[in-house]
């Protein structure tokens, strides 16, 4: 079915961007963020008619243009929504919406309102071309645009040098799993085009898939994972997302929280039925997912600044996205995704309310008993950290033990893989409420001059804290286990992964119960330690090493980045300077010596001069009167 | 009276062309470079006389009038140039106004 309402979808947030980034500043400051709230509000309402179009089994297509035409390849700037789409779209728009609505409030005090309102719809605009886009190389352009404002935004503060450093870094380390998407793209296409369907448009690739051969697929799938790894913060490639926290607060909510961080996810599942064809990178993918879960978990134990705990959660959470796609679970993963996105951008914009509250303090150690001073935010965090930990009857309760019931019983799955999964949710249940007992409970630490001015936030902020919460109690209310609305909607498209019958007889309650329990527990102990002001004392080898976060800055440092700035400064000093300069100087100065003899001829004397004109005349002459 | 044969006329020409040349090239004093040129004009002047009269047409004679009328005019801006040169350098060499080289 066509329709030329996904076309307004990213059209919407680009004008916006477009008007924002021409007229912003002359409309005044509260405009700026009025308009940008609109277009993202469009385009919410427009993907909820479209998710009212669809059919589990439907897809709405839109096509704009041709945009590349060269024999046998042929790229379209063309639109398409299915089911899969359609969650992403609500997730994107939705959420988008109520980060923009809280961004009103935050930035008000901001003098770029108006750069940073025109960055945040152009990410919506990039944002939704990613999941709308119906072919691999429309979707590579949403994936590095999304990249482009996630370093426009972690960079936003420009004056300050580490908030532009960190920007390089996620840029940088973000084009390394680029890298990797490129090439498996090329590949892909490379193989297409021997089977003879020159296409890179995920319906062609589906019918194709099963014909390239099995080596390819897996390379292919590995390459394209290596990109997920990038913009989906996994191991190796996980070191930029907790630095791109020095980012405006919303910012982190909306992009590296709940939506960009996400696409290396929306891949797996989008090309899912290719990595189906190569059970080896699901294996890594799975392996991947869970060490990555369990490593950045351990980190965010031993971080003191607010947002860097929420940070290594994230990249915890998506490994745990990442350990469900492995496991072949991919309507799994989405779910986690659906339901992460509203607890992890509730805790996000409330770590926001906290600081706008602190005078911008991010130091935990600092805070302390803003229970009574901030109640709105207090609620709202309390709920999402619920949520987060995983207990009933929360969003992340249900989407958690899907997760972790798939990776005990799926045919890929295995006891370590849900082992590992387990722990991890008692460390979730236990950094989250180490931090909510030192952020509200317990008696404030903060200076005489930040507590005088600590004050509930705006409405414009409160509210979408509240939604947000509501949301991250009944997101998970969509796949009850009695009433399950989300398999029957995404099996259409997920269908190649999902595992219909499980491998292992299970027990389900037990496993529930495990889950619950071992997040029962890690809440018990972080009230036992930090609740009841029973402080341990936050030092030994083990500790450092954590709150150092393995030194794995320090390697990749050692590793990566030293040898490659000390090669770059040889050349800057020894080749640059020989070789590059030395050609091209060289050329300058032979010129300069032929030069040097001929310009003799010019004496400036009119009388040789016109002597040579007469000897030129003569020598015409003659040559004309021999022919 | 036999007529001169145009070849008379024509050496002659070529001759003054010669003359004028040579005055151009190698003398010292820009005013007689001047009229050197001068010289030479005039002696395409007797070039077009000549063929002119011979092969009984005006349009030689026209293209004299011509080249007489730019003559007077170079003349003058030759003149007016000289003598700022003049005021300026107090000399007519042109080896002393070689200014605008390399």
């Amino acid at each position: 079915m066509t329709t030329n309402l996904l076309r307004w979808i990213p059209l919407l947030p680009l004008i916006g961007a477009v008007l924002n980034i021409f007229f912003g500043g002359r409309w005044g400051k509260k405009f700026a963020g009025i308009l940008a709230s609109a277009a993202v509000l469009g385009s919410f309402l427009i993907s909820l008619r479209v998710f009212t179009l669809l059919s589990p089994t439907g897809v709405l297509r839109d096509t704009l243009y041709t945009w590349i035409e060269s024999e046998p390849f042929k790229a379209q700037v063309s639109f398409q929504a299915d089911a899969l789409t359609a969650v992403m779209l609500l997730v994107i728009t939705g959420i988008g919406f109520l980060i923009h609505l809280y961004s009103t409030g935050y930035m008000a005090h901001d003098e770029g309102e108006a750069r940073y309102f025109a960055y945040l719809n152009l990410f919506v605009f990039f944002m939704s071309v990613l999941v709308l886009a119906d072919n691999l190389l429309l979707l590579f352009v949403g994936w590095e645009g999304v990249g482009l404002c996630s370093f426009l935004l972690v960079g936003f503060w420009f004056e300050d040098p580490a908030n532009t450093t960190a920007g390089n870094k996620a840029f940088i380390v973000n084009r390394i799993g680029d890298f990797g998407f490129l090439l498996g793209m090329l590949l892909l296409f490379w193989e297409m085009n021997r089977l003879g369907v020159p296409s890179l448009d995920f319906a062609a690739l589906q019918e194709t898939a099963a014909r390239i051969p099995p080596d390819s697929v897996v390379l292919v799938t590995l390459l394209f994972f290596i990109g997920a790894t990038g913009k989906s913060a996994q191991i190796p490639l996980y070191v930029w997302l907790p630095d791109a926290m020095q980012g405006p607060t919303p910012v982190s909510a909306l992009i590296h929280a709940a939506t960009m961080v996400t696409a290396g996810v929306y891949l797996t599942a989008r090309l899912n039925f290719l990595f189906a064809l190569a059970p080896w990178t699901l294996s890594l993918i799975a392996i991947v997912g869970a060490a990555t879960a369990l490593l950045a978990g351990t980190i965010a134990v031993a971080q003191n600044d607010i947002k860097r705990v929420l940070a290594y959660s994230t990249v915890s959470q998506l490994g745990y996205m990442f350990l469900a796609a492995g496991v072949g679970a991919f309507s799994a993963a989405i779910f986690h995704l659906f339901t992460h996105a509203f607890f992890k951008a509730c805790l996000f914009l409330g770590a926001g309310s906290v600081m706008h509250a602190m005078s911008g303090e991010q130091d935990m150690r600092k805070m302390g008993g803003l229970r009574r001073r901030l109640p709105v935010t207090y609620w709202t965090y309390l709920i999402a950290a619920l949520a987060l930990a995983g207990i009933p009857p929360t969003a992340g309760f249900f989407s958690k033990d899907r997760i972790l019931l798939e990776a005990y019983s799926s045919p890929h799955g295995s006891v370590v893989l849900w082992f590992v999964g387990w722990i991890t949710a008692g460390l979730t249940a236990f950094y989250m409420f180490r931090q909510l007992f030192m952020v509200f409970h317990g008696t404030s630490r903060a200076e005489e001059s930040v507590q005088s001015r600590i004050h509930e936030s705006p409405p414009a902020m409160t509210v979408p804290l509240i939604v947000l919460a509501l949301g991250s109690i009944t997101a998970g209310w969509v796949a009850l286990p009695s009433r399950d609305v989300w398999d029957p909607w995404l099996q259409a498209v997920l269908r190649a992964g999902n595992p219909v019958e499980h491998g292992a007889a299970v027990n389900e309650t037990l496993l529930v119960g495990l889950t619950v329990a071992i997040a029962v527990i890690g809440i018990a102990l972080a009230y036992f330690v930090y609740g009841r002001q029973r402080r341990i004392a936050e030092e030994g080898p083990l500790w450092r090493v954590l709150a150092h976060k393995y030194y794995i800055d320090e390697l990749y440092d050692f590793v990566f980045v030293r040898p490659f700035t000390a090669a770059a400064n040889w050349l800057a000093r020894a080749f640059d300077p020989r070789l590059v300069d030395g050609a091209v100087n060289g050329i300058a100065g032979l010129v300069r010596g032929i030069s040097a003899s001929g310009r003799r001829l010019q004496s400036g004397n009119v009388q040789h001069y016109l002597f040579a004109f007469l000897l030129g005349t003569i020598l015409i002459f003659v040559f004309w009167l021999r022919r | 009276m036999t007529q001169a044969p145009l070849e008379y006329y024509l050496v002659l020409s070529a001759v003054l062309f010669a003359i004028g040349v040579a005055g151009v090239v190698i003398r010292r004093d820009v005013i007689v470079i001047l009229m050197s040129i001068e010289l030479m004009l005039n002696a395409v002047n007797l070039t077009f006389i000549a063929f002119s009269r011979f092969l009984g047409s005006v349009e030689g004679q026209v293209i004299v009038f011509f080249v007489m009328t730019v003559a007077a005019a170079e003349a003058v801006v030759g003149l007016a140039i000289m003598i700022s040169v003049f005021r300026f350098r107090q000399t007519l060499d042109p080896r002393d106004m070689q200014l605008l080289k390399w």
